[in-house]
């Protein structure tokens, strides 16, 4: 009897504390997207802290068309999805080597790929801005002819950083699968090539969906290297134009908050959709294989 | 020679024809190559770059080497150094005493699959897809002088309401108050999969021994997390560093929102470029991630190898 009762009392100490925190987890997003459909003089007529009186779409027409919000939606994706394809691709091949043609270097390399990725990027940006200044593209990458303020050039960074941590990942994921399977393609007479291509990479496909929907996520995201190898407004990504939203006295705060959903609405739809994925590519990373 | 024999032997059905042998270094070698020319290589460059002085105008024969004076100088003059050096310390200490506790008391309750278990979960999990630029706005809205919180404190008169994110005794704990809201989430799903690993027959055997929860959650559940541990301690240094988006949407990280990663930028693209400086701090930043860093790879590599 007494257990039972400790444990009612226990269950009700936790759904309010789930409650309080989840309703501070969720009401500043809940609060960000009403506002996005407030016109701008109800807000300032009534303040932040009122019952709507009418909504309107106004906000996001305006941040669509006038802000271009589209062009610079466009411009993550043009990023991010390359990066995340070739970031898999590059990864998986020397996850591969490294888990089936095991070598003396095996261990070192990985090590070298998972410190890699854990650098800070503050680390790292100095000499590559200067770098980027420094190397040539043809023109129709860039119209002054530089790596610096292109998107190539943020998708090497991505790529580059992002292997690290794809290679670690898929890695320890190989490792999991029995060599076996390999071995009856290996008596066939299999190359390496086809190794990789028929039997790896058709392995890999859970680890890889996994990833790949967390990474798009993360390089969809970024802040930091959107805004220091890029210089032109119209190339940026969505996370570094919203400051373009923000006024040098007057901030529309309403058109703010719908550049702000426009911003997040899109990994929301990834997450709900994929949610299964994205979870699981957090926690590969944490536990090992 | 040992080493080809040695080779030989652990890959005995193997035998590399010519077109292997180019596959399999185009497999290691073109990410290998990516990887080192982008971030090891700047990495060091940096390290050595705070050694030297570079105004950055003439080419690579201009650099001058001037031993520790960087880092002698940004002690000595930089008034941002303390305020930076103060910040990160405040980050890493809320991460790691405040937040991540959260994160594992959240975590063992999710776990527990109360009625609307999924509706908690899925609202810890929201801010770590949103960015944290966004994230910056988000709660901006919440703080700012004209804000919700002001708003609902009865005073929003520019000059009189409280300045949540203009008074520099109080803006930090505003920015680890947001950066934790984050971070708990992100704790708390790498807690979850670890408590979701646990053997559930360990957790019957302590019931029926009459243990009470209390002593099940100390003595059954905390210690089979200690892998989850070591990821959470590599994620909580590195991410109370690398503390840039969140400072920088807010005020561009001035008025005691400084932080090293902020430091670093203002010396390069900021409001005057002094290699030399921006290199010291990022150098400073390398050390300190240096000790998480050897603890993971040391975790997860020393085991790999039996």
């Amino acid at each position: 009897m007494v257990t039972g009762k400790k444990s009612k009392t226990g269950q009700r100490i936790a759904i309010v504390i789930l409650s309080v925190f989840s309703a501070v987890w969720v009401a500043p997003i809940l609060f960000t997207i009403l506002q996005s459909f407030r016109p701008f003089d109800d807000v300032v007529k009534s303040g932040v802290w009122s019952f709507p009186k009418h909504l309107t779409f106004e906000n996001y027409i305006h941040a669509f068309v006038q802000s271009r919000m589209w062009l610079f939606f466009f411009n993550s994706c043009e990023v991010a999805i390359p990066a995340v394809i070739i970031t898999l691709f590059l990864a998986s091949m020397i996850a591969f080597v490294l888990s089936r043609y095991e070598s003396r270097f095996s261990v070192p390399m990985l090590m070298i790929f998972t410190a890699g990725n854990l650098l800070p990027p503050q680390l790292l940006f100095i000499p590559l801005f200067r770098i980027y200044l420094k190397i040539h593209v043809p023109h129709f990458i860039n119209s002054n002819g530089l790596l610096y303020d292109t998107q190539l050039g943020l998708i090497l960074v991505h790529v580059a950083i992002q292997i690290g941590f794809a290679t670690f990942v898929l890695t320890n994921y190989l490792r999991t699968i029995p060599k076996e399977i390999s071995e009856s393609a290996l008596v066939d007479g299999a190359n390496v090539w086809n190794h990789f291509f028929r039997i790896i990479l058709p392995l890999l496909r859970p680890a890889l969906a996994s990833l790949g929907v967390l990474m798009t996520t993360w390089i969809y995201n970024d802040f930091f290297w959107a805004v220091v190898l890029l210089k032109t407004g119209n190339k940026r990504p969505i996370t570094a134009a919203l400051s373009n939203l923000q006024g040098e006295f007057n901030t529309d705060y309403n058109l703010l908050a719908a550049g702000a959903c426009m911003a997040f609405i899109p990994t929301l739809i990834v997450f709900f959709a994929a949610r299964r994925h994205f979870v699981a590519g957090l926690t590969l990373g944490s536990t090992k294989g | 020679m040992p080493t080809p024999a040695k080779r030989k032997r652990r890959k005995s059905s193997h035998n590399f024809s010519g077109s292997d042998r180019v596959t399999l270094g185009t497999f290691v070698g073109l990410p290998t190559l990516l990887h080192v020319l982008f971030v090891w290589v700047p990495a060091i460059c940096t390290i050595l770059l705070s050694f030297t002085f570079w105004d950055g105008i003439g080419g690579l024969k201009n650099i001058k080497w001037v031993g520790f004076t960087n880092y002698r100088q940004i002690f000595q003059l930089d008034e941002n150094l303390p305020v930076a050096i103060r910040n990160n310390i405040l980050w890493l200490a809320v991460f790691a005493f405040i937040a991540t506790p959260l994160g594992i008391i959240l975590a063992y309750y999710i776990d527990k699959n109360l009625k609307g278990t999924q509706f908690y979960q899925t609202s810890f999990y929201l801010p770590i897809v949103i960015s944290l630029a966004v994230t910056g706005i988000i709660w901006d809205n919440i703080f700012r002088t004209d804000g919700v919180l002001n708003s609902i404190l009865g005073n929003t008169n520019p000059d009189t309401a409280i300045s949540w994110i203009g008074d520099p005794h109080k803006n930090i704990w505003v920015v680890l108050f947001i950066a934790s809201w984050r971070h708990i989430g992100y704790t708390m799903i790498l807690y979850l999969a670890g408590m979701k690993a646990v053997d559930p027959s360990l957790r019957e055997a302590s019931a029926i021994d009459g243990a009470t929860e209390w002593y099940t959650f100390r003595r059954v559940i905390i210690p089979s997390l200690r892998p989850v541990n070591v990821i959470i301690v590599v994620i909580t240094v590195i991410e109370s560093l690398r503390a840039f988006d969140l400072v920088f949407i807010l005020n561009r990280g001035t008025n005691g929102l400084q932080t090293l990663g902020v430091l670093v930028y203002n010396n390069i693209q900021g409001e005057s470029t002094r290699i030399g400086w921006g290199s010291a701090y990022a150098t400073l930043l390398f050390l300190i991630c240096l000790a998480p860093i050897m603890t993971y790879l040391y975790q997860n590599f020393s085991k790999g190898n039996d």
